[in-house]
C-alpha cells in the first residue's frame, strides 16, 4: 500500500527539478541564451552604478566601505569560489587550506615587485610581468602539496590541507626578511594602463576598473572550467567524485585527474591572489587568516557545489553579506554586524547542510547523487 | 638551527613536552573516540575544550578570583580545583552533547556523506570559537594563580614543578580510568561493539544513537579536564586557544593511531616532546609547523599511526 503512495510524489519530485527558471533556460534556442547571458554580463558591468538606481539602489549599495570596493571584493571572492568548486565540487576533495594558495599568488606577486623585497634589486618587476611568475609558482605549489597527499583518505586530506595553509601563515609571520610578517610589503604596483588623459585606469581612489578586470579574468575562468568540466577531464573527476575504485578499475587514473583538479585549483586562487596584491598595493601576513578558507568553503557549499552559477552565487554571498553589514551596529552590544561575519557563517552553513545539502542553486548531477546515495543506505 | 640549545636543555624541554603532551593527549581521547565509533573527525573538538578553559574561569570568577589575586591556601586550593574541574566538565561535556545533537544527528538520520559531517562540523566550530571571540572582544583572559608553580624535584639542571607532575599524573591516571571503562565496562561493551560493526551491534540490542551520545560526552569530559590543565598551565586562554591545540591534538591521535586510546596517550606525550625540540631547535614559533609537518610524514609512511586504529579489538 505505502508503496504505491510514495511512488507518484518521487516521480513529482523528479520532473519538479527540470522545471524552474533553470529548466527553462536550457530548454530554450541557442540564440535566446546567447541574449539572456549578454544581458546579464551588460548588468554585471554596469553594476558599480546600481547606486544611482531609483528606490532599490540605496538598498543594495554599502554603507561601511565604498561600492566599487565591495564589488572588487566579491569579484576575488568569486574567483576563488569558482577555483575551489573544482576541488570540492568536481573532483570532490575536500581543500581546507584553499586561502593557502591565494597567499602564495600574492607573495608571489609582492616578492617580485615590491622595493622592500629581497629579490629587488634595482628595478622590480611590473605587475603583469610578475603575474604569470606568481601563477606558476602557485600551481607548482598546488602540485608539490597535491603529489603527496591526495593519495589519503578525504578527511585526512582536509587536516592536512588545514595544516598547509597555516604552515604558509606560519611562515609568513615568522620570517621578517622574507615573508616580513606584520610589517608586510608595501607598494605593490598595479596593473598597468593610462587612459586618454594622461592618468593610469587602475589608481587609488576608485576601484570600479579593479572591478571591470576581475569581472574579466571571472569570465575567462568560466568559460575555461567549462570547457574543461565537459572534456575527457571532466569526465574523470565526476567518476572520482562518485566512486573512487569504481573509477580506477574502469581505468580512470585518479590520481593524476586529482591533482589536475588541484593544480587548477590552486591555479585560480593564485588568479585571485594576484588581483587583490595589484589592486590593495599592500600585504601582510594578517590578511591570510585560515577563516578565510572555510568561508569561502561555506560560499561553495552553500551555493550548491559542483555548479558554477552556485558557486559564483556563493561567493558573491559571502563577500556581499558581511561588507553590507559593515557600519551597521547590532542593538545589544553596539558591535560592528561586520565582526559576527563569521560566527553567523557557522550557522548558516550548519543550517544550509542539515535543510539542503544540495545548496542553494545544486547541481542537477550532486542532486541525483545524493538521492542515490539516500536510496542506497538503509535507513536506521 | 640551533643544536646547542637543544642540547643544554634537553632536560627541561623533554619535561615541558611531557606536560604538554599530557594535555594533548586528553585533548586527543576526544577525537579517538568520536573517530573510533562514527569513522568521522568531529572538527568542532576543538571548541568543546574551549568552553571548559572558560568554564572554569568563569567558576573562579564566582569566588572573586582573577589573575591578580593572591595563591590560596591548601584547602582552599583544593576546594578551587575540585570546582574548576566539575564546572569545566560539565561545560564540555554539554557543548560536546549538543554539537552531535545538532551537526550530526540531523545528518546522521539523512544518510549524508560523510563530507557533509566535516562541514557541518566546521561551522559548529566557527560559530562557538567565533561567538566566543566576539563577547571577549577577542581579548585573552588570565587565569588565577590556583595552584602556584613550585620547583619540588631537580635532576641536574632540570627543574620539574609541582604543577607539572599534577598533570602528567591526572592524564595517565584519567587514562587508566578511561581504558577500564571502555574495556571493562558495559556500556564499553557497548561502544567497543559499536565501532566493530553498528549494524550488527543494532542487531544485538545495542542502542547506537545513546551509544555515540555517550562517546562525544566522555571526550567532552576529557577535554574539560585537559581544559583545566591548560588554563593552569599557560596562564591565558582566548578564543582561538581550541582551535590551534586541536590540530596538535588531532596529530597525536593520528600519530598514535586514530581510534586507538592508548595510542591517543603514546601519540600525545611523544608530540609534546618532540614539538618542545623543534622548539628548541627553529625557535618556538615555529612548534605548530612542526606538527604539521609530522602529521604529513605521518599519514605518508604509516597512515595507521604507530600502535594502529582500532577502538575495538577485531579490525571494522
Amino acid at each position: 500500500m505505502s508503496d504505491t503512495a510514495v511512488a507518484p510524489s518521487k516521480e513529482k519530485t523528479s520532473f519538479r527539478g527540470n522545471g524552474g527558471v533553470r529548466g527553462w533556460f536550457g530548454r530554450q534556442p541557442t540564440w535566446v541564451r546567447a541574449i539572456v547571458t549578454v544581458v546579464a554580463l551588460v548588468l554585471a558591468i554596469l553594476l558599480p552604478y546600481a547606486g544611482d538606481v531609483p528606490l532599490i539602489g540605496p538598498q543594495i549599495v554599502t554603507q561601511g566601505i565604498d561600492w566599487p570596493s565591495s564589488l572588487f571584493n566579491m569579484s576575488y571572492y568569486v574567483l576563488l569560489a569558482l577555483g575551489l568548486n573544482v576541488v570540492v565540487g568536481y573532483a570532490g576533495l575536500l581543500d581546507l587550506g584553499y586561502v593557502g594558495f591565494f597567499a602564495i599568488g600574492a607573495y608571489g606577486t609582492a616578492l617580485l615587485t615590491s622595493r622592500d623585497s629581497l629579490l629587488y634589486a634595482h628595478s622590480g618587476w611590473s605587475w603583469l610581468a610578475a603575474a604569470p611568475v606568481a601563477l606558476a609558482i602557485t600551481m607548482a605549489a598546488g602540485l608539490i602539496l597535491g603529489w603527496p597527499t591526495l593519495r589519503l583518505r578525504g578527511d585526512y586530506l582536509a587536516i592536512v590541507t588545514l595544516g598547509f595553509a597555516e604552515i604558509i601563515r606560519i611562515v609568513a609571520t615568522s620570517t621578517p626578511n622574507f615573508l616580513r610578517g606584520d610589517r608586510g610589503f608595501t607598494n605593490i604596483p598595479h596593473p598597468p594602463g593610462q587612459g586618454s588623459d594622461g592618468k593610469p585606469i587602475f589608481g587609488v581612489t576608485d576601484a570600479t576598473p579593479y572591478f571591470w578586470l576581475g569581472l574579466g579574468v571571472i569570465v575567462v575562468v568560466i568559460l575555461g572550467v567549462r570547457n574543461l568540466d565537459r572534456s575527457r577531464v571532466g569526465r574523470s573527476w565526476l567518476a572520482i567524485r562518485e566512486d573512487e575504485e569504481a573509477a580506477e578499475i574502469m581505468g580512470v587514473r585518479t590520481t593524476r585527474f586529482k591533482l589536475w583538479a588541484f593544480a587548477i585549483g590552486a591555479f585560480i586562487g593564485g588568479l585571485g591572489g594576484v588581483l587583490f596584491a595589484g589592486e590593495q598595493g599592500f600585504i601582510n601576513s594578517q590578511t591570510f587568516v585560515l577563516q578565510f578558507s572555510i568561508l569561502v568553503l561555506a560560499g561553495v557549499v552553500m551555493g550548491g557545489s559542483g555548479n558554477m552559477a552556485g558557486a559564483i552565487l556563493g561567493g558573491a554571498l559571502i563577500s556581499y553579506i558581511p561588507d553590507r553589514l559593515r557600519g551597521i551596529s547590532d542593538p545589544f552590544f553596539h558591535t560592528d554586524l561586520y565582526e559576527y561575519r563569521f560566527a553567523i557563517f557557522g550557522v548558516v552553513i550548519i543550517v544550509i547542510m542539515v535543510l539542503r545539502p544540495q545548496g542553494l542553486i545544486p547541481s542537477r548531477r550532486r542532486a541525483m547523487e545524493l538521492k542515490d546515495r539516500e536510496k542506497e543506505v538503509a535507513p536506521q | 638551527m640551533d643544536f646547542s640549545g637543544l642540547i643544554n636543555d634537553f632536560g627541561p624541554l623533554t619535561v615541558t613536552g611531557l606536560a604538554q603532551g599530557a594535555i594533548i593527549a586528553l585533548f586527543a581521547l576526544g577525537y579517538t573516540l568520536v573517530y573510533g565509533v562514527l569513522r568521522l573527525i568531529n572538527f568542532a573538538h576543538s571548541e568543546v575544550f574551549l568552553l571548559g578553559t572558560y568554564g572554569c574561569l568563569i567558576a573562579w570568577g564566582w569566588f572573586g578570583l582573577d589573575q591578580n589575586s593572591k595563591a590560596p591556601n591548601f584547602g582552599a586550593m583544593l576546594a578551587y580545583m575540585a570546582l574548576g574541574l566539575v564546572v569545566a566538565i560539565v561545560a564540555s561535556g554539554l557543548t560536546a552533547l549538543a554539537v552531535e545533537l545538532v551537526a550530526y544527528r540531523p545528518l546522521r538520520r539523512r544518510n549524508a556523506p560523510p563530507l557533509a559531517f566535516l562541514i557541518t562540523a566546521i561551522g559548529a566550530s566557527l560559530a562557538i570559537s567565533e561567538t566566543v571571540g566576539v563577547l571577549t572582544h577577542r581579548n585573552q583572559r588570565g587565569v588565577p594563580p590556583i595552584i602556584q608553580a613550585r620547583t619540588v624535584i631537580t635532576i641536574g639542571d632540570t627543574h620539574i614543578t609541582n604543577l607539572q607532575i599534577l598533570i602528567v599524573v591526572l592524564a595517565l591516571v584519567m587514562m587508566f580510568v578511561l581504558d577500564r571503562f571502555i574495556n571493562g565496562s558495559r556500556l564499553g561493551r557497548g561502544i567497543r561493539a559499536v565501532s566493530q560493526n553498528p549494524d550488527s551491534a543494532a542487531l544485538m540490542g545495542v542502542n547506537k544513537s545513546r551509544v555515540i551520545s555517550l562517546v562525544f560526552l566522555l571526550g567532552g569530559l576529557m577535554a574539560g579536564i585537559a581544559a583545566v590543565m591548560y588554563d593552569l598551565k599557560i596562564g591565558v586562554t582566548k578564543y582561538d586557544a581550541g582551535f590551534l591545540l586541536g590540530i596538535d591534538a588531532f596529530t597525536a591521535a593520528v600519530l598514535g593511531g586514530i581510534g586507538n586510546l592508548r595510542g591517543a596517550l603514546l601519540g600525545g606525550l611523544l608530540l609534546g616532546v618532540l614539538q618542545n625540540y623543534a622548539a628548541g631547535l627553529f625557535g618556538s614559533q615555529w612548534l605548530h609547523a612542526a606538527a604539521f609537518v609530522l602529521l604529513v610524514l605521518i599519514l605518508l609512511f604509516r597512515p595507521t599511526g604507530l600502535l594502529g586504529e582500532s577502538l575495538g579489538r577485531a579490525r571494522a
